[in-house]
């Protein structure tokens, strides 16, 4: 066993996955937004629903091809760096990611095309429909990913027979509570980053007084369903919450930063828990509030994570400040959504230019609720892969070596900085141009297959030299 | 259960080979033309299928893992390097699509990270299936072969090949998507590429002559996939002969049948081997409750509704890329 390919594929497996779940968790929430957008201009025949459309399907296009090639990677990484997880797990994982594949990938690849390119040739209802299977093939991956991680989580319906996990019950495993907590957690995510990603762009173009239409319609559409979403959000967190203090109590411990068996337990609100010594500094805490949380009881007592042999314990920081960045994020957001539907409402928030600030420049907080929800999961899990039963040093590639593992890492890391690098570039122009047509028009000659849509738009096209020349 | 899987993996391999075969040979191409124009046109006639195309990948890494666990364990895990430069070709190539519409300074970098990319994953390809046909180093069902235990003369021709096979397929299709210069540039190189892919599989067939690689003996012990060599060489020379007739939906058929037959006699060399010649199809297979799990759902019901999903989308663009002026 060699613990630098250990780390480095550790390292290597973060590096990738936390980079591709930004991608997917934003073009769900996108995906479900373009198909309401075309059915509202399908029913209603406004335009400015078809510039917005068209406007977001840019950034979609986009979004959703960085998704797409960086997801490749995390199916092959399962087998090249964690060949005994894939040998061991493969009879029920493997299935599971089948089904994502054959549900999912299949059906938003195909129709992808069609969003894309197809406008102009096929029927107004086949195009809405081909929008609404893109956002149902983006829903049904994040189903089957969710059970396949909460597998990993709660591991169920299996026996162990020749050193494998065998399926002995496939509906105890599809139909895991965890799994259909944490998916509906997962999705809430993924639809408020695309609900605070557009409300932003809404409130930026605002405040530089331009597209005021447009800006208006993403503002209020994002603000309002945030403004519905996140309540629901923490109600499945809180769930959430609960299988994880039922099935992982060490990763509770870590996450709430107790140390000790506490009765009735305190709430750690704040503070910088100290691995060596065992206790957390500059503590800020509630008591009794930590048993309330956890149990809904005055009285219960709460396990510390002395509890567990060290060998099984999680590393404790990343954890506990994971988990409240994110916690943190989803309160602002909350803060921002349902103060901005106030104002909106009321028809004032566009005088508000403070506000519009803060609401532009929260597009990032989904995200980073998104990646530090992730880190909280699987860095709690630790040490284990799948919890309890598979430890993640033996999941691992037997014979991998540290030059190997050293030069994929380089090239991956290599690749996707440059390759995100770009992506995020061409967004923000999208993003600053505005609802405009595209910032570089190809050659409009060259790109037969292109949907002429955005030069045949008079809207569009009347301002298509002004963005051209931005 | 175990034989339904196994003939979804040999599908899904084909349909990747194919479908990807003749987007990723455009990619290729891309190299050999000079005008952003035809670039932009030839990336056109394959724009709006690639991802699907590639899906097949996909679907083939993950029937591999859900129904055959220990082949996917070993096979990934022996491949690391070619796999992860077949990655890395693949996401450079995959992200040029948009990028390169993007940009009008840096669109160089894209292009050539479109046909560098696409060249590098073909590659990695052929090289692939060229060490596992010369066998990999494996002891009591583990890959003892190291970092580059899969690297060897052999391996390295038929990643060349496969680039040249590839190439083919990718200007069969662009006959039959592209008009004006770019259809007779294709046009030119289809019989070029031919004998190229000829020559190369004199190549490989005397190589393994001449090493004694054990898919001879197989090939002398049971010659009934010969059936599929001597589809192969009927559709070469039909291809040969319609190229004089210039029917522009042929070549990429009879090219296509021409690989088939040559995954085909693959496919059956290995027989009943998974890895050949050491983990069989049963020995890699995970057990019926797996199996049992995806046929019921993902097999008999998601995989015809796939295949009708990857033809509506090649029904919705088929035809020629429309000329809205000829550049040309």
């Amino acid at each position: 066993m060699d613990l630098s390919a250990l780390v480095l594929s550790r390292l290597q497996f973060a590096f990738t996955v936390s980079f591709h779940v930004i991608c997917p968790s934003f073009t769900i929430g996108l995906a479900a937004w373009l198909t309401v957008l075309e059915a509202l201009y399908l029913a209603t025949g406004l335009p400015a629903y078809r510039t917005v459309f068209e406007f977001w399907l840019k950034i979609f296009g986009i979004a959703f091809g960085l998704g797409v090639v960086s997801g490749i990677v995390m199916a092959f990484e399962l087998g090249t760096n964690w060949s005994e997880f894939s040998r061991v797990s493969g009879p029920i994982q493997g299935p599971l990611l089948a089904y994502e594949n054959f549900t999912a990938f299949a059906l938003e690849a195909s129709f992808f095309g069609v969003l894309l390119f197809g406008r102009q040739r096929v029927a107004p209802w086949f195009y809405l429909l081909s929008t609404a299977m893109v956002a149902l093939g983006t829903t049904f991956s994040a189903f089957w990913i969710m059970v396949n991680n909460s597998w990993m989580q709660a591991p169920v319906g299996y026996a162990i027979e020749n050193g494998a996990f065998v399926p002995t019950d496939w509906s105890k495993i599809v139909f895991s509570p965890v799994a259909w907590v944490r998916f509906p957690h997962m999705l809430l995510a993924s639809y408020l980053t695309g609900a605070f990603c557009v409300a932003a762009t809404g409130a930026w173009y605002l405040l530089r007084r331009k597209f005021h239409i447009e800006a208006r319609i993403m503002l209020r559409m994002g603000l309002y369903l945030a403004a519905i979403l996140i309540p629901a959000q923490l109600f499945f967190g809180h769930l959430t919450g609960d299988f994880v203090h039922d099935y992982q109590p060490a990763k509770f411990a870590a996450i709430e930063g107790r140390w000790r068996d506490e009765q009735p337990a305190s709430e750690v609100l704040m503070a910088i828990p100290d691995p060596a010594s065992g206790t957390n500094r500059f503590a800020v805490s509630v008591p009794v509030l930590g048993s309330l949380i956890a149990s809904l009881s005055f009285t219960s007592k709460e396990i510390g994570l002395t509890d567990c042999p060290p060998q099984d314990r999680p590393p404790v920081l990343i954890p506990f400040f994971a988990f409240r960045v994110m916690v943190g994020c989803g309160m602002i957001m909350l803060l921002l959504a349902w103060i901005g539907t106030y104002l909106s409402v009321k028809n004032r928030i566009e005088q508000n230019r403070a506000l519009l600030y803060c609401i532009f420049l929260s597009f990032p907080l989904p995200h980073i609720a998104i990646l530090t929800g992730w880190f909280t999961a699987e860095v709690g899990r630790q040490p284990w892969t799948v919890y309890g039963v598979l430890r993640t040093a033996d999941a691992l590639t037997p014979f991998l070596t540290t030059r190997a593992a050293t030069i994929s890492l380089i090239v991956f890391c290599f690749v996707y900085v440059f390759i995100f690098a770009f992506g995020i570039l061409y967004i923000y122009r999208l993003l600053r141009a505005g609802p405009v047509g595209s910032l570089v028009l190809p050659p409009v000659n060259a790109i037969p297959n292109r949907p002429m849509s955005v030069v045949d738009h008079p809207a569009l096209s009347e301002s298509r030299r002004f963005a051209a020349g931005e | 259960m175990i034989l339904y899987w196994a003939a979804i993996l040999v599908i899904s391999t084909l349909l990747y080979v194919l479908l990807d075969g003749f987007d990723l040979g455009v990619g290729i191409l891309t190299a050999a033309v000079r005008s952003d124009a035809r670039r932009e046109a030839m990336m056109s006639a394959i724009e709006p299928t690639w991802d699907g195309n590639e899906t097949w990948l996909v679907t083939t890494g993950v029937v591999l893992w859900g129904a055959f666990p220990v082949a996917h364990a070993t096979l990934l895990s022996a491949f690391y390097l070619p796999l992860l430069l077949m990655l890395a070709g693949l996401i450079l190539r995959g992200v040029a699509f948009e990028f390169r519409h993007r940009t009008e300074r840096w669109r160089g970098l894209w292009d050539a990270s479109f046909a560098g990319g696409s060249l590098v994953a073909a590659f990695m390809q052929g090289l692939t299936v060229g060490a596992l046909v010369e066998g990999l180093p494996i002891a009591n069902g583990h890959y003892v072969g190291g970092d580059l235990g899969w690297l060897s003369p052999f391996p390295l021709l038929c990643g060349v090949g496969l680039c040249i096979g590839y190439s083919l397929l990718g200007a069969s299709w662009l006959v039959r998507k592209c008009r004006g210069d770019i259809c007779e540039f294709a046009y030119r190189l289809i019989p070029l590429l031919s004998l190229a892919l000829l020559l190369f599989l004199i190549a490989v067939f005397g190589f393994a002559l001449s090493e004694h690689l054990p898919v001879m003996n197989r090939w002398l012990e049971r010659p009934y996939p010969f059936v599929f060599p001597a589809i192969g060489i009927i559709a070469a020379i039909v291809l040969a002969a319609t190229l004089q007739r210039r029917s522009d939906q042929a070549p990429f058929r009879l090219v296509a049948i021409i690989f088939a037959a040559a995954f085909g006699t693959l496919a059956l060399s290995f027989w009943p081997y998974m890895i050949p010649f050491s983990i069989t199809i049963e020995e890699a297979a995970a057990p019926h409750s797996s199996l049992a799990f995806m046929f019921w759902g993902a097999g008999l019901f998601v995989f015809p509704l796939m295949l009708l999903y990857n033809a509506t989308n090649y029904s919705v663009f088929r035809g020629r890329i429309r000329p809205e002026a000829d550049p040309y």
